[in-house]
């Protein structure tokens, strides 16, 4: 009964492994949302202002909502987003990066809505197994990105001390947006299409910090790893508390339901 | 001339009371009758702020998913709660940097349930279930309030908070019928939440110093001890279905009043909690001051930012028709 199935020359069935690539890929974008929203969710009570107490939580809202069907597509959502270790989450390591001051949070929404936000268009224009998702989401993030290129303009062209910090944040965070262009298995963009998400995200996020009279980062955009870590399971060290925090009421009581 | 005046504007208040009509923020207004409301609007709209951080303090812990989304959705409802009533308050001639400067001089109070610290999960719950249920059996008559910018911002809370208590209910449910250390979870929440949540009401009747005048202005509809009964009474018969034990040795049905008595509340520790020696007052206090203080630079920046481009935008069109 097994033998045929688990041979090892046996050719994979291609529905299949596209099935698995696709769970794979909604794995690693579902990661990207829930570890961000967590991270907006710490926000909740310390914001600078009421309407960002609003905005913050509305953005890590939508995030979720975005996490929860993504990881329903790889499984069940509270057993991927709590019983799986550090090793074995496939977000980006831009959105794991701990809040800092608001300048390095709006920094951190900024590189990753502009990314979002082309992705989804690619992938809502397409007819794959995300298109149906990224049209709605799509319409989520371009509120996300208009919010972050708001305060970009307000805190580089703001006070002096303002535009110190926007510029701090978005030079220590720079190094890890390379890794928003790595091919993800699953996804259905070819290495062209990457390649020009890629220039055009440049070229935006070069404009709106030029308008915000900030000057673009020149520094490596490798990651604290080689580029594409996060994808494989290699984050940076205040992940593993984030997560621990996350997990530790559901992984107390194993096989409750909440 | 003047005396008359004003005499005939109070007689053009008390007639729009008396008839049940909405005071508008253009109307003339006793001033106690403006301070009253500011007083009142003020601390209502401090306790949705400083009521974000007790259930803040469980989002990032939050055991599911859906739940996670549910306790987001809701504390920045009270965000929203309190940017109409901060809002609504400035229309009597306030404003919100000032309002909020008296929180954070502790020269404005917040509502004294939310200096109790939230233990557990299941304290969301019992917060959604018991705070939000006495919030709403409060608020509910003030819908009817006679100033009427605090009244419409009310119909507009009270829906979302009702949904709030829905939540918190099904929560407790869920661990009522859950594991049994999700039950007993359950149950020491609704233990230590109980007083404090009767407490919400207010003093006794008999005790309390704005009532009478509050009531004579139709701010306040019924007293805090009509509506602390009314709170016990729906209660009961919830606790019951939710499996859930109200912590009173004294709590039963009394056929002669048609009402549940109760047993007496510790007003000592209402004081104390009200005098800032709660167990959280410090704490819900300096983390507001800080967030506001850490978030100065941010709001110098976006007033730099505004008042340069409107600058610019100025000058763009003086030299557009020059």
């Amino acid at each position: 009964m097994t033998t045929t199935t688990t041979h090892p020359t046996a050719s994979p069935d291609p529905a299949s492994a596209q099935d698995a690539a696709t769970a794979r890929a909604a794995l690693a974008l579902g990661d990207d949302a829930l570890v961000l929203s967590h991270r907006l969710g710490e926000w909740a009570g310390h914001a600078p202002v009421l309407e960002e107490e609003v905005a913050l939580a509305n953005i890590a809202l939508d995030l979720l909502g975005q996490a929860r069907i993504l990881l329903s597509l790889a499984g069940d959502e509270d057993e991927l987003a709590y019983l799986r270790e550090e090793r074995e989450f496939r977000n980006l390591q831009l959105v794991e990066q701990p809040n800092g001051d608001f300048a390095h949070t709006i920094a951190r929404q900024l590189y990753f809505s502009v990314h979002q936000s082309l992705l989804y268009k690619e992938l809502a224009a397409g007819d794959g197994p995300f298109a149906g998702l990224a049209a709605k989401a799509v319409k989520e993030v371009a509120y996300h990105r208009d919010h972050a290129e708001h305060w970009v303009a307000r805190l580089g062209d703001g006070t002096a001390e303002s535009h110190e910090r926007m510029q701090r944040a978005c030079d220590a965070l720079w190094r890890f947006t390379g890794e928003l262009f790595a091919p993800l298995e699953g996804l259905g963009l070819a290495p062209e299409t990457l390649a020009s998400m890629e220039a055009r995200w440049l070229e935006h996020v070069g404009g709106v910090l030029k308008q915000a009279t900030l000057t673009v980062p020149s520094g490596p955009r490798t990651g604290a790893w080689a580029a594409g870590a996060g994808r494989q399971g290699l984050h940076t060290e205040s992940f593993g508390r984030m997560l621990a925090e996350m997990q530790h009421l559901h992984r107390s009581h194993p096989g409750a339901s909440w | 001339m003047t005396a008359v005046t004003a005499d005939g504007y109070e007689a053009a208040f008390d007639a729009a009371l008396a008839a049940d009509e909405r005071i508008e923020p253009r109307d003339w207004m006793p001033d106690a009758y403006r301070a009253t409301l500011v007083r009142q609007m003020a601390q209502h709209a401090h306790s949705e702020i400083i009521g974000m951080q007790p259930e803040a303090n469980w989002i990032t812990r939050a055991p599911s998913l859906r739940r996670k989304a549910i306790l987001m959705a809701k504390v920045q409802d009270e965000a929203g709660h309190g940017l109409y009533l901060y809002s609504a308050a400035e229309t009597l001639g306030t404003s919100r940097d000032e309002l909020l400067d008296k929180l954070h001089t502790g020269r404005q109070k917040y509502s004294s349930i939310f200096n109790y610290p939230t233990l557990t999960w299941a304290d969301v719950g019992a917060i959604g279930w018991l705070v939000d249920g006495a919030a709403i059996t409060n608020q509910v008559p003030l819908c009817r309030c006679s100033y009427g910018p605090y009244a419409r911002a009310m119909v507009r809370i009270c829906k979302e908070e009702s949904f709030h208590q829905r939540q918190g209910y099904e929560l407790l449910l869920a661990l009522s019928k859950g594991t049994p250390e999700q039950h007993a979870m359950a149950q020491d929440a609704v233990d230590r939440w109980w007083w404090p949540s009767l407490m919400m009401f207010g003093p006794p009747d008999d005790a309390s110093a704005h009532s009478a005048q509050s009531m004579a202005w139709k701010i306040k509809r019924h007293s805090n001890d009509e509506l602390r009964q009314r709170f016990v009474d729906i209660c009961v018969p919830q606790a019951a279905s939710l499996g859930l034990m109200l912590p009173d040795p004294d709590l039963r049905w009394n056929d002669e009043r048609g009402h549940h008595d109760f047993g007496a509340i510790d007003w000592t520790e209402f004081q104390e909690v009200l005098k800032g020696n709660g167990p959280c007052n410090e704490q819900r206090i300096t983390q507001r001051r800080r967030a506001h203080e850490e978030g100065a630079w941010v709001r110098e920046a976006a007033a730099a930012y505004a008042e340069k481009h409107s600058t610019a935008q100025h000058t763009e069109s003086v030299e557009a028709t020059a």
